[in-house]
């Protein structure tokens, strides 16, 4: 069908295309034919943006002692297009590598899948950080080699020899990171793991930029507009971590040749006072260009000394998980502090039986605590789950559980300042429908004892010790206590207050200072200060894994610590002693002549992993 | 299909816009040769470089041409639909699917190259709105007809909008091009341009006050176009003199009375008497509207309205533009001089084309381009290269094939037998022009910087693909335009 009545639309919309064309051949005209201002600066010359790099804040421990700086290192440069004429023998021989090392970096430079800014007018890294004496011995023959330049950068170095994996590691941004982040250009450094990684926005501080005019030769010519656009680098802000370094190396010690961890919170701020993930390796296999080749070894390491157990690792919690069943029970009213469980070695019914050791029997919640009777927290859930006045359905029951669990910072991150944290288990019931089908009280009674489907990371451990010590809430537990001209996240500064009431957080303290004083942790007791405690041994597949918690001052509380020792076997025997020599080195600031040797003696014990793949 | 029909198809071919075709893509993998060049990698046709790759992107283009000369129009009547409704789906996939490159979810990994369905969807929508206004009883002044042809176009600019890929989305309103040839009222052409010339004027001059009182220039200049365009929106459609004459005196008349009395007594914001004088001047064509029962007065005055908020509200937008948009935005109306920011790449371009001259440095030997000062120079800002290297004349050469394959393409929608026909030219010819006017444009600092390629210059499989497949459905169309329709 013609549409005739608009036809004249077409010479219309021929005229807009006329027009636009015709006025970009006037723009084209104003351009390039009457204005010289282009025509003459443009003709040979262009900018070039110098990148200034900043130097990365530095990181101190919450006493002021350092443990992270920075050091010069140079990387060495080259213009592809100005190499001409060089001695490759003498270069080489000079920069002290070989010759086919030379020739593999080179095809690298060139190859544009792996290094797409590639340009030969540009600068290209040809070697990064060299030292400072390799550089002089560099510099003194750097004008026979043209087309090579220097670029001063800075590296890592510690101060310390513990601690790695807090601190974390600064290493060359990966293509993926460029991708996401326009800030970041190939070679620029960013932080990999621990704080480096975590508060990398405040540690890199802001590359500054030099605009230089230069011309088709490469040569400066002199800055843009007299530096008006020039910008300075941004310093990155200085850290001061929460740790405390002589207890971080204590716990480092304490551990060695073992697997596990230790977590130590100051309960009243959150802040961790030290995180002791075994085994551990020495920050200094990080620094510098060896950081490649170390990371290679430790991945491949069966026993993963770069995992962060303290945070990534999920335990059966063990018998330190009854406190938190205590509190849960009271504020549900399902035991009062007076109710009794009878105990015969063990809990006992329906031909179920969760096993115990001798203690009195029947005995209420104070002494159960402090015995760790596995039969009244049994019993206690037992009756909780099967409660119908107060709960429609077994589904009901374990729903009010698990909230319970979760405001104790159970089942999800805690959200601490570092990467790569888990959330551990609480099951719900969702979970028990899709996993069991059908299910009752006893087929599920072991999470009352903190086995079964429970799991925690010692952090949550710790945490939970805490949020005891502080009678009934948390604070984010967090590593880094201070940034400079500015403060730390206000999630990691706000109360969590627990479904439970303080008055029962009294009981179940009553319960752990008890289980010091004549009971589990009796080893812990100190004459100085009043320690509260409760030890947990958890079964697995293996030998079982011994487990403690505790705080001191019990009234002051200054100190919460867990420890966790794989494979370790009951709670009494390495986490006891070794959360006491912990609590009494941040407590006195030192240990006594006792307690180091003490502390010796568990230096070298160490315990037999065998070779298999963990 | 006859032997006798298969002849005549053949002799039917417009093998002018063949020629036009072949010379674009020819000087366009010129100008990509320039733009990649690469010293230490001389060979042209190496597959590792992007000229060479463009040699094969060339080269299947050809063969998807021939293909497409091959395939009737019966078919695309008969299946618009269906590849409409895949392309959506597509496009829809694509936002899940899509892997996150650098904010966009607009490219497909498939196997070895990258594709980008938005390209190819173009022509699914020309397709589509071809088959719509084709229906027997289609009258675009129908509110129902022309509300499913715009539904038909919006669809895919939300998805592609979705995919984070706003530059390619915009350029589904070149269809609206097409509606106005189509009959489409000119004054929503009219109120679109008004809405930009608002929304550019406002923004670029909002900070900016004139001198001695404290009246923003840009909201005096968007108040005052206002009421120019209102009256004489009035006077053109409505032929009410009298009408006219009342609003010019009331709103040009208290603008002065204003001006003067800001000037020589009590300096003040003459733009509040101004929104007055426009709100009185909206009353009085309600008015209008009620008293006469015409209808043309009512959308007047929801012309009126739009433009007088618009002022107020691009503002508001504005604040809502995701960053990197509103930099360039403002980089574009000179607001913001930062050479090394949003404005780098149009500074670096106008450098790049200013020092081509008359002729020129010649094939190769642009250094502003080679020392890759302009980034994406050979995507989007290939036409840097075509100034650079082939000064005045190969630019001004370049457009002015253009203005000659649109032409070309005007004269072969217009000889179409049906509207189907008609339709796909002009929305073939609409994205070509719309095209060349926001990439030419923003090379030379004239138009946003909304990242869409230059049709067969700029680098790149996808878009030759897509702007091949859009043109030769419809040489295919127009080559049965002498058989009897069966």
């Amino acid at each position: 069908m013609q549409n005739h009545l608009y036809e004249y639309r077409k010479y219309i919309i021929g005229g807009i295309a006329l027009l636009v064309v015709l006025s970009y051949i006037v723009r084209l005209a104003f351009l390039q034919l009457s204005n010289d201002e282009y025509k003459s600066s443009a003709d040979n010359n262009a900018f070039l943006n110098n990148i200034i790099f900043p130097s990365r804040g530095a990181i101190y421990d919450r006493n002021g002692e350092l443990l992270v700086y920075n050091q010069p290192a140079y990387d060495i440069m080259v213009i592809m297009r100005e190499v001409n004429n060089l001695d490759t023998l003498e270069f080489c021989k000079t920069l002290n590598i070989t010759k086919s090392a030379f020739e593999e970096r080179m095809m690298l430079i060139k190859d544009r899948n792996k290094n797409p800014g590639y340009s030969t007018y540009t600068q290209q890294l040809f070697l990064p950080q060299i030292s400072a004496e390799e550089f002089s011995v560099f510099q003194e023959k750097m004008f026979r080699f043209h087309g090579f330049y220097v670029r001063e950068r800075t590296i890592r170095r510690y101060a310390t020899d513990y601690c790695a994996h807090v601190l974390g590691d600064v290493a060359e941004v990966s293509p993926a990171d460029v991708e996401r982040d326009d800030y970041y250009d190939p070679g620029d450094y960013i932080g990999k793991q621990g704080v480096e990684r975590s508060y990398e926005p405040e540690l890199r501080g802001v590359k500054g930029v030099e605009v230089l005019l230069r011309d088709a030769r490469g040569r400066i010519q002199g800055h843009y507009k007299n530096g008006a656009l020039d910008r300075k680098p941004v310093p990155g802000k200085n850290l001061t971590l929460s740790i405390d370094a002589k207890v971080q190396a204590l716990g480092e010690r304490l551990m060695q040749g073992k697997m596990g961890a230790i977590v130590a919170i100051e309960p009243k701020t959150g802040e961790i006072l030290c995180m002791v993930s075994a085994p551990s390796y020495d920050p200094h296999r990080m620094e510098g260009k060896q950081r490649g080749a170390q990371m290679m070894e430790m991945q491949r390491n069966p026993m993963k000394p770069m995992l962060n157990r303290a945070i990534s690792g999920t335990y059966p919690p063990g018998s330190t998980f009854k406190t938190s069943q205590g509190l849960t029970f009271l504020q549900e009213g399902i035991i009062t502090s007076s109710t009794a469980y009878p105990c015969y070695h063990g809990f006992v019914t329906k031909g179920m039986r969760v096993g115990c050791h001798g203690h009195g029997s029947p005995l209420p919640l104070v002494p159960a605590i402090a015995t760790s009777c596995n039969g009244y927290f049994c019993w206690g859930l037992y009756h909780m789950l099967n409660n119908r006045q107060k709960y429609q359905t077994i589904q009901d029951a374990i729903t009010t559980w698990k909230d319970y669990m979760v405001s104790m910072g159970f089942g999800y991150k805690l959200g601490v300042d570092l990467p790569g944290e888990s959330r551990g288990m609480i099951p719900n019931a969702d979970y028990y429908d899709r996993r069991l089908g059908r299910w009752n009280a006893l087929g599920v009674i072991s999470i009352a004892i903190g086995q079964g489907e429970v799991t925690l990371t010692p952090l949550q451990i710790a945490n939970l010790c805490a949020t005891i010590a502080n009678r009934g809430y948390y604070i984010t537990p967090h590593v880094v206590k201070g940034i400079q001209d500015g403060h730390i996240a206000d999630s990691l500064r706000v109360k969590h207050h627990t479904k439970v009431d303080k008055t029962y957080y009294n009981m179940v303290v009553e319960g752990m200072r008890k289980a010091v004083l004549s009971g589990t942790c009796h080893s812990a007791n100190n004459a100085q200060y009043a320690v509260c405690g409760k030890t947990g041994t958890a079964q697995n597949r293996g030998k079982d894994h011994s487990a403690f918690m505790g705080f001191a001052p019990m009234e002051d509380p200054k100190i919460a610590v867990a420890v966790y020792v794989e494979n370790g076997g009951f709670g009494a025997t390495y986490g006891v002693p070794i959360g006491a020599l912990i609590m009494e080195q941040y407590i006195n600031g030192e240990l006594s002549p006792a307690s180091e040797a003490k502390a010796a003696s568990f230096q070298s014990r160490h315990i037999d992993y065998g070779t298999r793949e963990r | 299909m006859t032997e006798q029909g298969s002849k005549g198809i053949f002799l039917s071919i417009d093998w002018v816009t063949i020629m036009l075709y072949v010379i674009l893509i020819m000087w366009g993998w010129f100008s990509v040769c320039g733009a990649c060049y690469d010293f230490n990698n001389p060979d042209l046709f190496a597959w590792e470089t992007n000229s060479g790759k463009q040699i094969v992107w060339g080269g299947t283009s050809l063969v998807l041409a021939t293909v497409l000369m091959l395939i009737e129009k019966r078919f695309y009547d008969t299946a618009a639909y269906v590849i409409y409704g895949s392309m959506i789906l597509l496009l829809a996939i694509t936002i899940v699917i899509a892997p996150d490159t650098k904010g966009s979810r607009s490219w497909l990994p498939m196997g070895p190259v990258k594709i980008q369905p938005a390209e190819f969807a173009k022509f699914a929508v020309a397709l589509a709105l071809g088959k719509l206004m084709d229906k027997y009883g289609f009258n675009i002044k129908n509110l129902k007809d022309i509300g499913t042809a715009i539904g038909l176009i919006i669809l895919p600019m939300l998805l592609i909008i979705g995919q984070k890929e706003t530059g390619s989305a915009l350029v589904y309103l070149a269809f609206f091009l097409m509606l106005y040839r189509e009959g489409m009222t000119g004054s929503l052409l009219f109120t679109g341009f008004a809405c930009v010339v608002y929304f550019v004027v406002g923004m670029k001059f909002s900070d900016d006050y004139i001198t001695n009182m404290p009246v923003s220039i840009g909201e005096f200049t968007v108040l005052l176009l206002a009421m120019i365009f209102t009256i004489g929106l009035v006077w053109v459609y409505c032929h009410n003199t009298y009408a006219v004459k009342i609003m010019a005196y009331t709103c040009f008349g208290s603008t002065i009375l204003a001006m003067l009395f800001s000037i020589y007594v009590i300096p003040f914001d003459v733009c509040y008497v101004m929104l007055g004088a426009c709100i009185l001047m909206i009353l009085y064509i309600i008015g209008l509207a009620v008293y006469t029962r015409i209808y043309k007065y009512a959308l007047i005055a929801a012309f009126a309205i739009v433009s007088c908020s618009l002022f107020y509200l691009s503002s508001t937008i504005f604040d809502h533009l995701a960053d990197h948009q509103r930099t360039r935005i403002e980089v574009l109306l000179g607001k913001k001089d930062d050479p090394r920011g949003a404005g780098y790449n149009v500074n670096q371009a106008k450098i790049a084309i200013g020092s081509g001259g008359l002729t020129g440095k010649g094939f190769l030997n642009g250094t502003q381009t080679k020392l890759r000062y302009v980034p994406e120079q050979h995507t989007d800002f290939i036409f840097c290269t075509v100034g650079e290297e082939e000064g005045f004349i190969g630019a001004a050469g370049v457009l002015i094939v253009y203005l000659l394959f649109i032409w070309r393409l005007i004269i072969v929608s217009e000889r179409q037998t049906d509207t189907m026909g008609r339709v796909y030219g002009y929305c073939v010819l609409s994205i070509f022009l719309f095209h060349l006017f926001i990439n030419v444009g923003m090379v030379l600092g004239l138009t946003p910087v909304i990242g869409i390629p230059l049709p067969f210059f700029s680098y790149g499989g996808s878009s030759l693909w897509g702007f091949t497949l859009l043109l030769f459905i419809l040489l295919r169309m127009d080559a049965e335009r002498n058989l009897k329709r069966k």
